[in-house]
């Protein structure tokens, strides 16, 4: 026995040691990672680039509130000076027109590469004609004050064609020179980061950047009413950040507290309690490594699961202790007796948790793997390595007396068969008449993002008109030009459902940075000034305009032949550099040009997808691929809860399949099964009637209640040959329970919805899975008092 | 019967001994005030030194107290043109730009001047422009001659010609020499 004793020691130290190195090497993260798949499709794979280093994952939405209107104005004008002044951030928009001069320049400058119209038929005689009659019929109108001065440098209007095209579009409300909310209560802002939105701690320094420059701008009693609001992809990912860390370290202690007071209580001795953790730190250090090492990370929210791994790995201990009994009452050692029951727990166990390690979505697969590893080297340390460790004469407190008024408790819960038969059936009933609202079917039901900042950020998100690129249409190309040319030709498809009014506008890249193709395709429909001049002569015949007044046109046309390509350097300076670096993004090797698009009647209407897909779908040029952002995170969300669904059924099918094996009887396995099926029922019942919509975190307790609530359910199906469990048994699996509960009690009240869906599913139900275990397996006996 | 005679008199020289009381801006401002709401149609010509012959456009020209002031170009082209506190929006051929008054004080100050006036707000015109008015309450000129020089750069005089609390005629000199008149009929009050 000795020389086994020492190697178990042995291994045992040396798997401490192996996995303290894993873990001081580990990437912990709480970012939104854990909600991303893990094998997306092409649109899921835009869907996450998006969210995480897309234009949409850098923009914080800021708006200060307080004050009066010429206040918010001015602090945000001071705050927007600070930040532009802020190499942490690309694009700072107020509503102040700071690029205005650079961006009319580069417009005037290569108004004849930019524009669309630019073609060899419009500086044709009759194309000349149409075009500058336009521009003189423009004149008539208001806006032929602004156009007038153009007119004989640009007859053909291509200018006004630019600038137009550039304005379209909502824009934010004015106050005092400055952008406002509609209700004119809010100063907005509009701040794009140049770190990538994944980078959690540029975020936090570009949040807090913001937070100090406001600080720092606020001086004088103006400014003393003035507070600062902020929202976005950024902030929400911080914030989740320092919720999911300050709930980690939250529930980890308040779980070990609650279990070491327990154990207190149980064994009154320190050993005892030192020793009985001992399964519990080497299961979790293991399932830490584990995950480090299959994941190449461990999240944040794996670790706050992990607290329900304090309250099952405890168990193993107690139960050993509290039976172990060098003198027991049998009179010898009931180890053998209640190993095997254990084991068989551990697997159940196993079978469900195993499930989640099959799941696209990472959060659920390092649940699975951390629960799985942590079970079976908590339960291997309290079998081969705890009794190595204990103390010759080693005893706790004799639990009997506690033991023995369970076991009477437990001789008069066969009275409440009939009670939970009925119980059942009404829960079943309450779950049939909620039956089509069971399930929920957003992805943001998981989202640990709390409502009030999800609202905030909705109506920010309204009166700024940001992008929040519902829609778009993505193409994709080896290299800049191709994208380019790529975002033009499927532009060319997208323009007639504008008309159609299938779509309100679209934005493109190429909008801001045409193809060199294109550009040179446009300045060689320039005719020489030669041929120009002839046809400006017949174009100008029967309009109020004479060919001489066009003079600096025949300059402007010439000096445009001359002048080379717009490339990407040149728009640096203007606000079109960020706008066509944001449309146009380099990822994985590959270049992708993205093209948003917005819905018709000022996103009145939703976009009729099948009709755009039907326009990209037109010819085999480009590959463009239309995404529905929204659409996309919900089809995510059900595909989740979908294989979820099929992981729960092959779990159950697992453990059912794993006691058939093990009991060898349909009986006994019904007997097992049934009191789990019953808890099962009446929790989803519960969470029904106190409005829950379940999520794939709930489904996911569902399974969790079968493999925990198992091992009850075994050790009363152990004992139904005799009178029962005896009462060490008992007091021990009513020890085991409490620390269960604990742990995913605990989760219960956290503010993490993956957290808190799993602790108000497997709290409630592992109490309940004993109770009704209890109930199912008593049967009137004649005398059970202690002799 | 002489009293009746002197009663109908009376009542006919009244209105005539208030035509009589002064007649000056603070008198116009006042009559002009009291309009809250009106319509009316619009021709305009354009003479610019580029064109070789005037544009014409012709419309309705809606205004309601304080500050909204629509004008709806019927010809050549369908466009229209609203005034409404700081935002100026035009609608042209389905394509909706809405602007800043701020953004734009050139274009802004024709537009605005009108508005102004129809207002009847001393103090407004007052800021942007020296005023002189000149004839009598049943045809009065009044000159508006912009004090800021940016403007003056642009602007060389706008001449608003009316009678009592109604506008006939708008017209707007620009320093280049290009000229547009307005000229305003039909003017009816609206609720």
């Amino acid at each position: 026995m000795r020389p086994r004793r020492a190697a178990a020691l042995a291994a045992w130290v040396t798997l401490l040691v192996a996995c303290v190195a894993v873990i001081a090497q580990t990437r912990f993260t709480a970012d939104l990672s854990a909600f991303l798949p893990r094998t997306p499709t092409a649109e899921q794979q835009l869907l996450v680039d998006q969210l995480t280093d897309g234009m949409v994952s850098r923009l914080l939405l800021v708006a200060i509130e307080g004050g009066d209107a010429k206040a918010r104005a001015d602090a945000s004008r001071a705050l927007a000076q600070r930040l532009r002044a802020d190499p942490a951030f690309g694009m700072v928009a107020n509503g102040e027109p700071v690029h205005e001069e650079h961006d009319r320049k580069l417009l005037y400058h290569n108004r004849y590469l930019l524009s669309p119209a630019v073609a060899p038929e419009r500086f044709t005689a009759v194309g000349l004609e149409a075009a500058i009659g336009e521009s003189v019929a423009l004149l008539a109108s208001p806006l032929g004050m602004l156009t007038k001065s153009l007119l004989p440098a640009d007859p053909t209007g291509e200018m006004l064609a630019l600038v137009e095209r550039f304005e379209a579009g909502a824009r934010p409300a004015q106050a005092e020179g400055a952008w406002a909310s509609r209700d004119g209560e809010r100063a907005l802002l509009l701040v794009q980061t140049r770190a990538a939105g994944s980078d959690m701690d540029a975020q936090q320094a570009a949040i807090a950047a913001v937070r100090s420059a406001f600080e720092a701008t606020r001086h004088g009693a103006a400014a003393a009413g003035l507070s600062l609001v902020m929202s976005g992809p950024g902030v929400f990912a911080v914030d989740a950040r320092a919720t999911i860390r300050g709930e980690v370290t939250r529930l980890a202690l308040l779980s070990t507290a609650i279990v070491v007071t327990l154990l207190l209580f149980i064994y009154r001795s320190l050993p005892a309690l030192v020793l009985g953790l001992l399964p519990v730190v080497t299961g979790a250090v293991a399932a830490v490594a584990a995950v480090s090492l299959g994941f190449g990370m461990v999240h944040g929210i794996t670790l706050g699961f992990g607290t329900t791994l304090v309250g099952e790995a405890v168990d193993y201990a107690i139960y050993l202790f509290v039976q172990h009994d060098p003198a027991g009452e049998d009179g010898h050692d009931a180890r053998p007796a209640f190993w095997p029951t254990i084991r068989l727990g551990v697997m159940t166990s196993i079978c469900g948790f195993a499930a989640l390690l099959f799941s696209g979505f990472p959060g659920l697969a390092q649940l699975g793997l951390y629960s799985v590893t942590g079970l079976v080297v908590a339960a291997t340390t309290a079998r081969f390595v705890l009794p190595a460790l204990l103390p010759s004469g080693f005893r706790i407190r004799d639990v009997s007396p506690l033991g023995r008024r369970l076991q009477h408790l437990v001789a008069g819960a066969h009275r409440l068969r009939w009670p939970l038969v009925a119980l059942t059936l009404a829960a079943a009933a309450a779950i049939h008449l909620h039956r089509d609202r069971v399930w929920n079917h957003e992805l943001a039901a998981l989202s640990p993002v709390p409502t009030t900042a999800q609202a905030l950020d909705q109506a920010l998100r309204a009166d700024l008109g940001a992008p929040d690129v519902r829609y778009v249409v993505v193409v994709s190309a080896p290299d800049r030009e191709a994208a380019l040319a790529g975002a033009e030709e499927v532009g060319g498809r997208l323009e007639p459902l504008l008309g159609e009014g299938v779509l309100g506008g679209y934005e493109s890249p190429a909008h801001y940075l045409p193809s060199q193709a294109t550009q040179l395709a446009r300045r060689a429909s320039l005719p020489e000034a030669g041929l120009l001049a002839t046809r400006l002569a017949d174009a100008t015949a029967g309009l109020p305009l004479s060919a001489e007044r066009l003079a600096p046109f025949l300059a402007e046309v010439e000096a445009a032949r001359r002048r080379a390509p717009l490339t990407r350097e040149d728009l640096e300076g203007t606000s079109f550099a960020l706008a066509a670096d944001s449309l146009l993004v380099r990822q994985h090797g590959h270049w992708s040009a993205l093209l948003p698009l917005t819905a018709p009647d000022g996103g009145a209407r939703a976009i009729d997808a099948a009709r755009v897909r039907a326009a990209l779908a037109t010819n085999d040029g480009a590959q463009a691929v239309f995404v529905d952002t929204k659409g996309e995170s919900d089809r995510l969300y059900a595909g989740y809860l979908q294989e979820a669904r099929l992981l729960a059924f092959a779990g159950l099918a697992a453990i059912v399949a794993l006691l058939a094996l093990t009991l060898r009887s349909a009986r006994r396995v019904a007997g097992v099964l049934t009191p789990l099926a019953a808890a099962v029922l009446a929790v989803v019942a519960g969470l029904l009637l106190s409005g829950v919509t379940l999520t794939i975190l709930h489904l996911v307790g569902l399974l969790l209640i079968v493999a925990v609530g198992s091992n009850y359910a075994l050790f009363f199906d152990r004992a139904a040959g005799a009178a029962g469990p005896t009462p060490r048994t008992l007091a021990s699996m009513l020890f085991a329970t409490l620390t269960t509960v604990a742990g995913f009690g605990l989760l219960a009240f956290s503010s993490v919805p993956v957290l808190q869906a799993i602790g108000t599913t497997v709290g409630p139900g592992a109490i309940l899975a004993l109770v009704f275990s209890a109930i199912t397996a008593s049967r009137p006996a004649p005398d059970l008092r202690p002799s | 019967m002489i009293r009746r005679l002197f009663a109908l008199t009376a009542s006919l020289l009244l209105p005539v001994a208030a035509f009589g009381a002064e007649w000056n801006l603070v008198a116009l401002m006042h009559r002009l005030a009291e309009q809250r709401s009106g319509e009316a149609r619009f021709s305009e010509s354009k003479h610019l030194a580029i064109l070789a012959a005037p544009v014409l456009s012709s419309g309705v020209l809606r205004f309601r107290a304080p500050d909204r002031l629509e004008k709806i170009t019927e010809a050549p082209r369908p466009e229209s043109l609203v005034l409404d506190g700081d935002t100026l929006t035009v609608t042209r051929e389905a394509r909706r730009q809405v602007v800043r008054l701020a953004d734009y004080p050139q274009a802004a100050a024709f537009v605005d001047s009108i508005r102004s006036t129809l207002a009847g707000d001393h103090a407004a015109l007052e800021r942007t422009y020296a005023l002189h008015l000149s004839g009598a309450r049943a045809r009065w000129t009044l000159s508006l001659l912009p004090r800021d020089p940016k403007l003056a750069e642009r602007v060389l005089r706008i001449t608003i010609r009316g009678s009592d609390a109604t506008l006939s005629e708008i017209e707007v000199l620009l320093a280049d020499g290009d000229r547009s008149v307005m000229t305003i009929r039909d003017a009816v009050p609206t609720r």
